[in-house]
């Protein structure tokens, strides 16, 4: 589904990512972990778009999209969330779902403005969709609250119906238990599995806790300092002495 | 065109560049400090001739009282102008800030218009800046000989207060990271009031400076200035002050020395610094001596 | 019931407003009238700065430019050539331009289009700018416009200007064109696109993760709004009818944008309130600029006085009340009849 090439991200002197090699088959959930700065958000960018790797390739579906605009990959089948909330806060939560399902409306501003029957045709299917989507969070009721009122695990969840809004094959999820109390996180997991089966998505989530994602992920990738150092099950992860290691320097 | 000519032109372009260094250095340390553009800074630079042209006739002040005077009141201004505009809206989203900056100059322009007038007045002479002076076949007005000398004693004097002293380091904390400084127990509203301080202080410096040069007063004077100077200052890389020297040279060089050579472009003048400053921000944004930075996500 | 209501409602209120402009237009002297005219330019013009500052967080000072281009085009494609030689008496009209004459409404098309074009070219690179940096690159490319057109002698007529513009102007078109105005700028930004263009504004980062092409979402929305700038342009050079370089300044930005402003960035209503209040006051204080000769004390009148006046304006709302009249919002019956109710409620006084 996606693997990254050799990525590495360099800013001036610093590198924040190195040699990253990543490939996930469909329908996995992958865990990315490592201690605070470890470059695992830089890793999500690159791959996103949002930065242009220094060097190396990203693929996505057996298509380089190295280096294409965020909005571009965001067409091709990967969505993302993001480490710190971002969502449109003058808009309610239908209107946030509802800009993300723009992208597969194709209408453009002529047919959208003139209230075109197509264009109402397809906004007619987005809303319901949208709506369908926000009731499978329990967020439907909300639906006409403002975005940013919403208490902060359901903003979380917000920003993954959002992602999922725009059909993608591929979701980021960057620390999406951050900042959530331990049961929370695991019916957050639990969601994250139930949501892959049912929109049939790949998965890949950051995480700086590991035990939070041990049970949903098949497999796992380490990076510290930008390096990968360590990659497998969640099994061997556990058991890796250079895992250990630096997360015992954290936490 | 012949050498003499040339030196001429040289001369009036560096004495034009000096000037424009002056007031850039000013945007570029607010710019620096609070991320704002301040839009009034040229109506200060205007405000700092005025008070000096009132001081010199109507007090009858020997010149160089009332230039200290000016100065000094002109500098005071700049720090109550950010006390009533821009610090009420400090943690207002950045458009706000903008409005009332423009506000701000057009509300100066305007108290500017009704009290002194709308008609140009002329600044008396002042023979030490006022005489011819003859280098060779260049021969040149003394200010035009005092100004480059003044900014750069000015430019060290800066250099020395933002990296050497106490309040430099104030100012270099606040500008890296405003609410860190405020946790480190910097006196954010104390340092941010001293750089608008000294910006003003320039500006004011500059204004009379200015009419020494071209000795019309208007309350409009600061309008064209203040916008070149805030591009030197881009162009410079803003928040940078060495940057902002060299962009206000870059600047005042072209300026003269395209008309110079080019005389049909002579009614384009006006548009070079917009045109300089589209080309900059285009190739780089972050300016000739300023630090790209990148948007975290 | 009630959505019916209120669509009887608000015919009977376009009704209403249209039957008081056929009134004041009859009855009312010609200062009044150029004042209810100017307010129709206005709210055209400043719905084009609410769209780009109100709805797409683009910061442009950039609109007197466009206005200029929309002025120019406007009014030399109308002058027939007999005009045009008498406006160019220092330096010929270049020949195309001067046999060049088109009805108005086409002429006021390609004003708007021209303004576009113009803003597709500016666009470019200046979009790739944000905040401060498009404010000040955007007021540039208007600096350079006007510096342009003074300079292009045979093509504008250089710093003189053009005169005897034809008063196309009238209440009806004017006011025809704020309508038409304001009901595009309702169905933009409540459509699909409109909300990405709020998106844009809100959050960029995340507009683009969401697969927003937020650089096409920006030029749209730059060159419609540089369109209505160019078309709000030509109609006010129609009824003023001269134009120079030296009226397209920053000032004429500063005005929109203060109607802007105080009607309320990213509110269509308030932009409308905001635009006939600013203008009635604008007139209302011309006074003070001009001499006086009241009863029998004499003053030269404070030119500038009314600038002073709008500019603390600005400055109040800024620092005291940002969201303007309207904030965000939009008029509704359903509001606009809870304050009565409420009021009723209350007794007297109420909500002021």
């Amino acid at each position: 589904m996606i693997s990254t090439k050799d990525v590495s991200m360099r800013f001036g002197g610093l590198t924040a990512v190195s040699d990253l090699n990543i490939e996930i088959q469909k329908n996995e959930i992958v865990g990315l972990i490592g201690p605070n700065g470890a470059g695992k958000t830089t890793a999500f960018n690159t791959i996103t778009g949002v930065y242009k790797p220094t060097e190396g390739r990203v693929i996505f579906k057996g298509r380089d999209i190295t280096g294409q605009k965020p909005h571009a990959i965001t067409r091709l089948g990967i969505a993302r969330t993001f480490q710190n909330i971002r969502l449109w806060k003058d808009m309610d939560v239908l209107e946030n779902v509802l800009v993300a399902c723009h992208l597969r409306m194709d209408v453009g501003v002529a047919a959208s403005t003139l209230h075109l029957p197509g264009y109402r045709a397809k906004e007619r299917r987005s809303r319901e969709f949208a709506m369908s989507l926000l009731e499978s969070v329990g967020l439907a009721d909300q639906a006409r609250e403002a975005a940013t009122s919403l208490p902060y695990g359901k903003q979380r969840r917000l920003e993954i119906v959002r992602a999922l809004a725009t059909e993608p094959a591929l979701l980021l999820l960057d620390e999406p238990a951050a900042g959530m109390n331990p049961q929370e996180s695991l019916e957050l997991m639990d969601f994250i599995g139930s949501i892959r089966d049912r929109y049939d998505l790949t998965i890949l989530l950051i995480e700086h806790h590991m035990q939070v994602v041990m049970g949903v992920c098949s497999r796992m990738y380490v990076l510290d300092y930008g390096v990968t150092i360590a990659h497998g099950t969640p099994d061997e992860i556990r058991r890796d002495p250079k895992v250990i290691e630096a997360y015992l320097g954290v936490d | 065109m012949e050498l003499s000519t040339f030196f001429q032109q040289l001369t009036n372009a560096l004495s034009l560049g000096s000037l424009y260094a002056l007031i850039a250095i000013g945007y570029t340390m607010v710019y620096g400090i609070l991320r704002l553009i301040n839009f009034a800074h040229g109506d200060v630079f205007m405000l700092g001739a005025y008070f000096a042209f009132y001081a010199a006739t109507s007090l009858a002040m020997p010149w160089w009282v009332a230039f200290i005077v000016a100065i000094g009141l002109t500098a005071m201004f700049g720090m109550g102008l950010e006390r009533v505009a821009y610090r009420p809206l400090r943690d207002s989203p950045k458009i706000s800030v903008m409005i009332s900056a423009i506000g701000a100059s057009f509300l100066i322009e305007n108290v500017g218009i009704v009290v002194f007038g709308g008609r140009p007045k002329s600044f008396p002479s002042i023979p030490l800046f006022d005489t011819v002076v003859h280098l060779g076949p260049v021969s040149v007005l003394s200010v035009s000989l005092f100004i480059p000398v003044i900014t750069a004693a000015i430019l060290v004097a800066l250099l020395w207060i933002v990296n050497g002293t106490k309040t430099g380091l104030a100012m270099r904390a606040v500008s890296t990271d405003l609410d860190a400084a405020r946790l480190m127990a910097i006196d954010v509203n104390r340092t941010i009031s001293m750089t608008f301080g000294i910006g003003s202080l320039l500006a004011g410096l500059g204004g009379i400076m200015w009419t020494m040069k071209y000795p019309q007063l208007n309350p409009l004077m600061g309008v064209m200035p203040g916008l070149k100077c805030f591009i030197a200052a881009v162009i410079g890389g803003i928040g940078n002050i060495p940057g902002a020297v060299l962009g206000g040279f870059l600047l005042g060089v072209l300026e003269i020395m395209i008309v110079a050579f080019l005389p049909e472009l002579t009614g384009y003048r006006d548009a070079f610094a917009f045109v300089l400053l589209i080309v900059v921000l285009l190739v780089k944004p972050s300016g000739l001596l300023g630090k790209h930075q990148a948007v975290k996500v | 019931m009630k959505i019916k209501r209120n669509t009887l409602l608000s015919l009977a209120g376009i009704a209403l407003l249209v039957g008081a402009i056929a009134v004041a237009d009859a009855t009312l002297g010609r200062f009044s009238v150029r004042i209810l005219n100017l307010s129709a330019i206005y709210i055209v013009l400043a719905l084009s700065l609410n769209l780009l500052n109100g709805f797409t967080g683009l910061f442009s000072l950039g609109h007197a430019g466009f206005m200029a281009v929309g002025a120019y085009v406007s009014a030399l494609l109308t002058m027939s050539p007999a005009q045009k030689d008498m406006n160019f008496f220092l330096e010929p009209i270049v020949p195309f331009l001067r046999d060049l004459q088109l009805p108005f409404p086409l002429a006021l098309l390609a004003a708007g289009a021209c303004a576009g074009l113009v803003a597709v070219v500016i666009g470019v690179p200046a979009l790739r700018l944000r905040d401060d940096y498009l404010a000040i690159a955007t007021l540039g490319f208007a600096e350079i416009i006007r510096v342009l057109i003074t300079n292009a002698q045979s093509l504008t007529n250089g710093a003189q200007g053009l005169k005897a513009i034809t008063k196309y102007s009238t209440t009806w078109v004017v006011w025809s064109v704020a309508a038409l105005s304001v009901a595009f700028m309702l169905a933009l930004v409540r459509s699909s696109y409109g909300r990405t263009m709020k998106a844009v504004r809100d959050d960029e980062v995340a507009a683009e993760a969401m697969g927003v092409n937020v650089f096409k979402v920006k030029s749209t929305s730059f060159v419609i709004s540089s369109f209505m700038a160019g078309v709000g342009g030509a109609l006010l050079g129609h009824m003023i009818t001269t134009i120079d370089p030296k009226m397209f300044t920053l000032t004429l930005t500063f005005n929109i944008l203060l109607i802007v402003v105080l009607g309320g960035n990213g509110s269509i209503t308030g932009s409308v309130i905001g635009a006939i209040v600013v203008t009635v006051l604008m007139e209302a204080l011309r006074f003070l600029d001009m001499p006086m000769n009241f009863l029998f004390i004499k003053t030269d009148g404070l030119p500038g006085l009314r600038m002073v006046i709008f500019s603390i304006l600005l400055m109040i709302v800024v620092l005291y009340r940002q969201r303007g009249l309207m904030g965000n919002k939009e008029f509704n019956w359903d509001d606009f009849l809870g304050i009565f109710r409420r009021k009723g409620a209350s007794g007297a006084g109420g909500r002021s």
